[in-house]
């Protein structure tokens, strides 16, 4: 039997069977972009991918390798480093589908989901042509109100799987993740959540208050594996800044396809990443 | 008397934070959004020279983050009536006010495209002191109509609406809006520009006062706070920016 804790992140992506709908969080909260990887190494496709509430090169990568079919999300941007490439690119040609989102309507259908309940309520967006292009997304009026009062209903978003980098976590797969508390949100949603973390630790997190308040119950988790480094070249935490000179080689090689190909055989499929991740 | 420093010795960007930090006056909770490293630079000065007295919430900051429920709380201060001010910038802003963050051409499949509307289809909604920033100030961003409402300028009188513009800042001036006349108005242009080059510069209609006074370059005093304090604590978050615009404070440090 294999247990939560798996022995490689290659076997964590294999759980992920093409055409899931996935949910991934901004790169604040934590990428795992080691899982990403192992994702296109096992040529996942046909994926539905909701960012909650933005991504940037976790998107890009997995846009540009064919595995996203349709994107939810309301930005995809590689943030200082500049515009996302193989998204640009994806949807000039018309091969991604995408439904442009505001960041509080991906985080209230988030949270129906979570609530499990059928939709959430939210002000704005009405008179935008971000609400004009969903049709998704219903306009009713408040019925606590006596005056005209119309308000947006955005449906509950229920992610297969929701990917995330953390930390630790201890053998029993609870997670620490600290502040970040959009992540029990994004677990919540989600049938389950995949975790890599930069160590597996000894001891039950739940066991003690100083961690318990910000740890993400094993019952979430549908397996977890150690990636150090797993949200290289991204920032993760305090714990290590972007890689600026890797990042910036990945927006000059992504403005071509064969550029990014080139990059998939150096750092995704080929042995380049972990040397240069150190 | 203040004691002002020579207008060359004024980055374009320590004026446009100092004009920010003027905007600010008087709020109790403000946040500066993505990818803003002069708006970020605005709060800060605004919360130096409040004297504490502004709570400042950095997007992406640890040092300067008051959030503790996970990045959907922004949005919650907002319904809630406790944000007083955000920035929304666009690839296309026009002479409605109306904001496009989502590309150039028709929607979806647009020729040019950008990252998207992020928050702003909600927080323009939201915030009282929504101040427009964007640091091009020419009739490709400044168009008669953009091409997609990521958020509107203004809304119908049944719609839900405590905020929305609240002022205009580019490296060429200052402006103002009126909500009922649904247009901008000229409030000071940047010494070293004209009202010429705004209006040539300009994809659509604004007011022009009779007499437009000159925008009031920081003295001596906030500009060594900027280049002293606020370039360390927004180099947090934006090294890149940082280094390109304050090297000495970066270098010191």
């Amino acid at each position: 039997m294999t247990g939560i804790v798996h022995d490689s992140v290659d076997s964590l992506a294999a759980l992920i069977p093409d055409g899931a709908k996935i949910v991934v969080p901004a790169d604040y909260t934590g990428i795992a972009m080691e899982l990403t990887r192992a994702m296109v190494r096992r040529g996942v496709r046909d994926l539905y991918m909701v960012c909650l509430p933005v991504t940037g090169l976790q998107g890009d990568m997995l846009i540009g390798a064919g595995a996203v079919k349709t994107i939810e999300t309301s930005a995809v941007t590689l943030g200082e480093f500049g515009g996302a490439p193989r998204f640009q690119a994806a949807i000039g040609d018309g091969s991604l589908k995408i439904k442009d989102a505001t960041c509080p309507a991906i985080h209230a259908g988030i949270q129906a989901g979570q609530k499990g309940i059928p939709y959430m309520p939210l002000r704005g967006m009405i008179g935008s042509d971000v609400l004009a292009n969903r049709d998704d997304w219903k306009v009713a009026q408040n019925p606590f109100s006596d005056e005209e009062d119309p308000i947006v209903l955005l449906p509950a978003i229920r992610p297969d799987f929701a990917l995330i980098h953390a930390k630790k976590a201890d053998r029993h797969g609870n997670v620490y993740i600290g502040i970040r508390r959009e992540v029990m949100a994004l677990a919540g949603a989600s049938r389950q959540t995949l975790v890599t973390v930069e160590e597996i630790v000894d001891g039950n997190l739940l066991r003690d208050d100083a961690t318990a308040a910000g740890t993400l119950p094993a019952l979430y988790v549908g397996g977890v594996a150690e990636a150090r480094k797993g949200a290289w070249p991204l920032a993760f935490w305090d714990e290590y800044p972007a890689d600026e000179a890797h990042m910036t080689s990945y927006v000059a090689a992504a403005r071509s396809p064969e550029g990014f190909q080139d990059y998939l055989d150096q750092f995704v499929t080929g042995d380049a990443r972990a040397a240069a991740a150190e | 008397m203040s004691d002002f420093p020579a207008p060359d010795e004024i980055r374009t960007e320590e004026l446009l934070i100092t004009i920010i930090a003027r905007l600010l006056e008087g709020c109790r909770l403000v946040s500066s959004g993505a990818s803003s490293p002069i708006p970020g630079g605005g709060c800060l000065l605004a919360r130096h020279q409040s004297g504490g007295a502004m709570q400042v919430n950095v997007l992406g900051s640890r040092a300067n983050n008051l959030m503790t429920n996970g990045g959907v709380e922004l949005f919650d201060w907002a319904a809630q009536g406790r944000l007083d001010a955000f920035f929304l910038g666009g690839g296309q802003i026009d002479g409605q006010a109306n904001i496009n963050l989502v590309g150039i051409g028709d929607y979806p499949q647009a020729k040019i495209r950008w990252p998207g509307s992020f928050g702003s289809a909600y927080l323009y909604y939201l915030v009282p002191r929504v101040i427009l920033f964007r640091e091009e100030h020419t009739r490709r961003v400044f168009v008669e109509k953009v091409d997609f409402i990521s958020t509107p300028g203004t809304s119908d009188p049944e719609v839900y609406r405590t905020g929305g513009p609240y002022a205009m800042v580019s490296p060429l001036c200052q402006m103002g809006f009126d909500k009922d006349r649904r247009k901008f108005h000229l409030v000071s242009v940047h010494p070293g520009h004209t009202v010429e080059e705004v209006l040539d510069n300009t994809g659509f209609e604004i007011d022009v006062p009779e007499h437009v006074p000159e925008t009031i370059l920081p003295d001596r005093a906030t500009l060594d706070v900027i280049r002293q304090q606020i370039s360390l604590e927004i180099a947090e978050c934006y090294p890149r920016f940082a280094a390109k615009v304050f090297p000495e404070a970066m270098n010191a440090a």
